[in-house]
């Protein structure tokens, strides 16, 4: 396994240069520059700043500079706050996503799975079709439909919870049910899927006829291979957790890195731009190496290759 | 009738006479909930084309200006915007862009992964573990990123977002085609049909695409709604379609910031916006279970 994700790790790195080399010069080739929309800059001062960043520079030698700092993981200062770093910034910001989008997971896999389970229960009956018409709701309702309506009905009609904020716990709930019940839909759809297939398996009935309660075989024996196509699905979905995080942010007004990143962008904030891009393909790597993982460990039949 | 009998063998069900289309049809035709998603579609749709000419309204009119947001009434059927404008226009307006977009940007991506998927699969080999690795390494990529960047740099044009949606979604396409092609690659009457000394390019055309038709379709429907889901998340955070034109993700940035006074602003936009995405799927899933030649009956 050591040498497995060590080979992983090494692939990713020509990824990550990808993403930073098409998000530099992406960036670079847009109109409009860090200085530009401060209306009255001297034009000596624009020299003197751009001086200062080394804007001045020829393009590829600030390339070849910026890929050395990141090597360092220096993402440099930014342009927007001229007294902090990316570094200090995306540290600020970085952990209330992070605990928003662990949330966010939380929710998807624990009510994705549950309903899956309950819907295996009795196949064809109210206990199947409920949790399902749940889900395919819960599909078509995107986060940014979502997470107003649920401050629409459970903090302005019901008062319930606060509508906006990320102070106390009960400010966690309404979030992390928007950013989660999405994937917890397709985890559901995914989950029942699975558990069905191996239902009608020979060894499910041995566990059966052993006298085993239904809810050991559902839990322990049905349970580890039928959750293996929703695990492929966490790969994906955590990319989409990472953008959904981006409304979630916004609608909620959370103070996370996804609305920094927005900000960044309308100030043609380069360097922190691009610390937040470089993060996020970094996460998304990083979560895929775990499922590829949790899928060997949770089915012998696969090795790691 | 006498033509049947002198058959030697009988057909097995009255059905086999039907040609493929047409079977495909029968099938998706009992499926109900597929059959309510094609009627709203049409529905939804024509009443987005021919919904503003009908309207006294303009999109950007505001004949309440003074008086705020109505509700929902006989003068305006799903009342009117904080800015007095007709709610129902501009939600004709605005699935008239969504749809559009949706369109447009689901063909570019069409486009790209058909012919890369059967480029790909065609040419197998070397050629073909190199474009598919191309494939798995852009799939790690955050694109929904790459989208926000185009639309914050390079100005917010209709033309640039559905560019820039198409080319983000069609790997999966791609990956479906090149699979396709693949496994009809080795079939017999690919193999006649070289050996007739037909060209690849013709071989592709006329004798592999056909054929990869129906995932192609499948796959296409089901792409329709996640386009429209990026349309409307960049129209939401700001960077899509420019007010005082509608898009659904607009109005339902718009409904969302002034619920509390008037929620039928979220709810009307909201609710047409999922319907039409539930629509989509389910409407995708019965012409999956339809086209698929492995389940005949």
């Amino acid at each position: 396994m050591p040498t497995y994700i060590g080979r992983r790790l090494l692939e990713a790195l020509p990824v990550l240069f990808l993403v930073i080399t098409i998000c530099f010069f992406l960036l670079r080739l847009a109109p409009g520059g860090p200085f530009s929309h401060e209306v009255d800059i001297p034009a000596a001062t624009l020299e003197r700043m751009e001086a200062h960043y080394g804007l001045d520079r020829p393009l590829f030698l600030q390339y070849l500079g910026y890929l050395g700092n990141v090597a360092r993981g220096d993402l440099g200062p930014s342009y927007h706050y001229p007294t902090r770093t990316v570094n200090e910034i995306i540290l600020d910001h970085f952990p209330v996503s992070l605990e928003l989008g662990l949330w966010g997971l939380l929710t998807a896999l624990g009510i994705g799975v549950l309903a899956g389970i309950i819907a295996t229960i009795r196949p064809d009956t109210w206990l199947d079709y409920l949790p399902m018409g749940g889900a395919m709701a819960g599909i078509c309702l995107p986060t940014f439909v979502l997470g107003p309506l649920l401050i629409l009905v459970f903090s302005l009609w019901l008062g319930w919870f606060n509508a906006t904020g990320w102070n106390t716990a009960g400010d966690r709930v309404l979030p992390s049910l928007t950013l989660g019940l999405f994937y917890a839909a397709y985890i559901a759809r995914l989950t029942r899927g699975g558990l069905r297939e191996v239902i009608r398996q020979d060894y499910i009935r041995t566990a059966r006829a052993k006298g085993l309660p239904e809810a050991t075989v559902l839990a322990k024996h049905a349970l580890r291979p039928g959750i293996l196509p929703a695990l492929a699905f966490l790969g994906p979905a955590a990319a989409g957790l990472l953008s959904g995080s981006f409304v979630v942010e916004t609608v909620f007004h959370i103070p996370g890195l996804g609305r920094e990143f927005v900000n960044a962008a309308f100030n043609r904030d380069y360097t922190l731009v691009l610390g937040v891009v470089i993060l996020f393909a970094v996460m998304i790597l990083l979560f895929n190496l775990l499922v590829d993982i949790a899928q060997v460990l949770l089915n012998p039949r696969q090795r790691f290759e | 009738m006498t033509r049947e009998t002198s058959h030697p063998i009988a057909p097995a069900s009255p059905r086999a006479h039907l040609s493929p289309g047409r079977l495909a049809w029968e099938r998706l035709k009992a499926n109900r909930m597929a059959m309510a998603g094609l009627v709203f579609l049409i529905l939804f749709s024509s009443a987005c084309v021919v919904g503003p000419w009908l309207s006294p309204y303009a999109f950007h009119e505001q004949p309440r200006i003074a008086e705020g947001a109505v509700p929902p009434g006989a003068e305006h059927w799903l009342g009117t915007d904080h800015r007095g404008r007709d709610l129902a226009t501009r939600l004709f307006y605005g699935g008239r862009i969504s749809l559009l977009v949706g369109l447009l940007a689901t063909a570019v991506s069409l486009t790209i992964g058909v012919l890369y998927g059967a480029v790909s699969g065609f040419a197998g080999g070397k050629t073909d573990s190199l474009m598919m690795r191309a494939v798995d390494i852009l799939y790690a990529l955050p694109f929904t990123v790459f989208v926000i960047l185009l639309m914050v740099f390079f100005g917010r044009s209709l033309i640039l977002l559905f560019l820039a949606i198409g080319a983000v979604e069609w790997l999966t396409m791609a990956r479906i085609v090149r699979g396709q092609i693949l496994s009809l690659k080795a079939m017999a009457f690919v193999e006649a049909a070289r050996t007739l000394g037909q060209r690849p390019g013709r071989l592709l055309s006329r004798h592999l695409l056909p054929n990869a038709a129906g995932a192609i379709i499948v796959y296409t429907t089901l792409t329709i709604p996640n386009v429209m889901l990026l349309e409307a998340f960049v129209s939401f955070l700001g960077l899509g379609v420019q007010p005082p034109m509608s898009s659904l993700g607009l109005l339902i940035n718009d409904g969302a910031t002034s619920m509390e006074a008037a929620p039928w602003l979220l709810l009307v936009p909201g609710l047409a916006f999922a319907m039409t995405l539930f629509s989509f799927n389910f409407l995708g899933d019965g012409l999956r279970d339809a086209l698929d030649p492995r389940i005949r009956d």
